[in-house]
């Protein structure tokens, strides 16, 4: 039970400063893809609240206006003789007009597909988005292969021009959901999916994913920051170069300890002997504004407790807890935090 | 006619009870293990460096049981004590999870998907250090002569455990309904869960 509570404060003193990572108001579209369905989602609503309208004011009619006969009142069957022209015309009427508005809105629909499929792709940027349990990995394409990189849990792309996502699961169904740039698309392990965003406004948009893929898919965000072209390729070149080496004794301290301990069993730092692939890339985690797929604030204090015990803030997942001595663990933060 | 009646479903309740009670242990998940210190584990003796007498006895059918029984009492207390009352190899999740770090660990680098490679096969009845989960445990942290690396400091106790006990259901030693029915990559052969039951003999030069 206190365990419960720690766990509980735990996460309302981490979710306090997430508070600036807004949240995805899909009514708030920041690219062509997500206004086009903003546009289906309003018509929809507006059509079908106002089939129901008139449905309870047909029904709220029939309610009032119904003769009501005492119970020894003979039934009326005059319609069996002379036919019932009234309801007749309301029902014809109200058959024409669903189907109407129903075609309506299937037209709609398959405007609305059409529109999304007709994003201009010239000079896309090519990203092959990974789900794993519970974190996005990232890889930026591009024709030349020195120039490609791979982060995580936080994309960042130009403003103003297309994106082109394959998407793959590594593990479970997972689904990709950022509303304020695109529908949700799922994720399967042994399929690829694409999905095209095009982001017209700079800002930060908070992606989810959208199928249940176990215990922590609560906690499995991704960040979508949509940047100025200059501040995109700025962020692209320092992702695209080798980790930082450490300068200083801590630093160099940290990366003795990183390089020793079971970190290298399953993350990739570039420029060292640490290239395993089964953990986020954190050859620039220091550059992300959160840990753990958004779970944490990248700051140092939560860094060490995340290394120290992963579990108790995000149970199941795939890191395991090592207790490392004091100093070795400072040293550790310093030298991840380093990695910018 | 109605006692019966109720004798009989409460009978089936019960059993149906018993029946979920058994599923809770194969599904239960054990998030909040202590983190294990990497110090810790190079002071922990884990176990016999060696699991039965020299090589020349194995040949020898009578001695190999022999000695297979010494493999059996062989591991170490101070290795129950650090697996903890914890029976992985009861566990689905535990099985599954050493399967997916067989993988991600490069297990099969050397033990190929368990047929053997540069390492020993790991799917026959044949075991140089024993079969036990506390005696692959420890030839996993220890590592062994003739290349088997140590991995103490690398990975967890717990991992090892997972490890071990996913080792375990390659040779049909785990329960059917524990053992892993797919895998996430390419399949290679039989699912765990469809291997025969081999039993273990110590063999094999040390």
């Amino acid at each position: 039970m206190k365990r419960r509570c720690r766990a509980l404060a735990i996460a309302l003193a981490a979710a306090l400063p997430l508070a600036a990572f807004a949240a995805p108001d899909m009514t708030d579209a920041a690219g062509p893809q997500a206004a086009h369905i903003l546009q289906l989602w309003r018509v929809t609503v507006l059509v079908c609240s106002a089939v129901f309208a008139a449905v309870l004011v047909a029904l709220l009619w029939a309610v009032w206006r119904a003769p009501r006969g005492g119970a020894d009142a003979p039934a009326d069957v005059s319609g069996l003789m002379h036919g019932e022209p009234g309801p007749r015309r309301s029902v014809v009427l109200a058959v024409g007009v669903s189907s109407v508005l129903l075609l309506s809105l299937l037209l709609a629909s398959v405007t609305t597909d059409r529109a999304l499929a007709h994003l201009v792709l010239r000079d896309a940027i090519h990203i092959e988005l990974t789900a794993h349990q519970w974190w996005w990995s990232a890889r930026y394409d591009d024709p030349q292969p020195s120039r490609m990189f791979t982060t995580a849990n936080e994309l960042h792309i130009p403003v103003g021009r297309p994106v082109i996502l394959t998407l793959n699961a590594s593990d479970v169904i997972h689904s990709l959901w950022v509303p304020q740039l695109a529908g949700k698309k799922d994720l399967i392990p042994g399929r690829s999916a694409t999905l095209t965003w095009r982001a017209d406004r700079a800002g930060t948009y908070r992606g989810q994913c959208a199928e249940f893929c176990g215990a922590q898919h609560a906690w499995m965000a991704l960040s979508v920051s949509a940047d100025p072209p200059d501040q995109y390729e700025a962020w692209a070149a320092q992702q695209r170069a080798a980790a930082a080496t450490p300068s200083e004794s801590r630093t160099l301290r940290g990366q003795q300890v990183f390089l020793g301990a079971s970190c290298v069993m399953c993350h990739n730092v570039s420029g060292t002997d640490a290239g395993a692939q089964h953990g986020p890339d954190l050859s620039h985690v220091g550059s992300r504004r959160t840990l753990a797929a958004g779970a944490l604030p990248n700051d140092d204090a939560h860094l060490a407790a995340w290394i120290t015990n992963p579990q108790a803030h995000k149970p199941g997942v795939n890191m395991p807890g090592t207790a490392f001595a004091p100093d070795d663990l400072q040293a550790l933060v310093a030298y991840l935090r380093s990695l910018r | 006619m109605s006692r019966l009646r109720v004798v009989v479903g409460t009978l089936s309740i019960a059993l149906g009870a018993a029946a979920s009670m058994s599923g809770c242990e194969r599904e239960q998940r054990r998030f909040d293990a202590p983190p294990v210190s990497r110090d810790g584990l190079a002071s922990v003796q884990l176990g016999p460096t060696r699991a039965g007498p020299p090589a020349s006895g194995a040949s020898d059918p009578a001695s190999a049981a022999a000695s297979s029984t010494v493999a059996d009492a062989g591991p170490s207390a101070s290795a129950s004590a650090v697996l903890g009352a914890r029976n992985h190899d009861r566990n689905a999740f535990d099985v599954a999870q050493g399967k997916r770090l067989y993988r991600w660990f490069n297990c099969n680098g050397c033990h190929a998907a368990g047929g053997g490679s540069i390492g020993p096969a790991l799917m026959d009845d044949q075991w140089r250090y024993g079969h036990e989960p506390p005696q692959i445990v420890a030839t996993i942290l220890q590592g062994r002569p003739n290349g088997m690396p140590s991995f103490a400091g690398r990975i967890s106790t717990e991992q090892a455990a997972q490890l071990a006990a996913y080792v375990r259901s390659m040779s049909g030693q785990v329960r059917e309904d524990v053992a892993p029915s797919r895998s996430d990559g390419l399949s290679t052969g039989a699912p765990e869960l469809r291997r025969d039951r081999e039993t273990p003999k110590l063999a094999g030069t040390p």
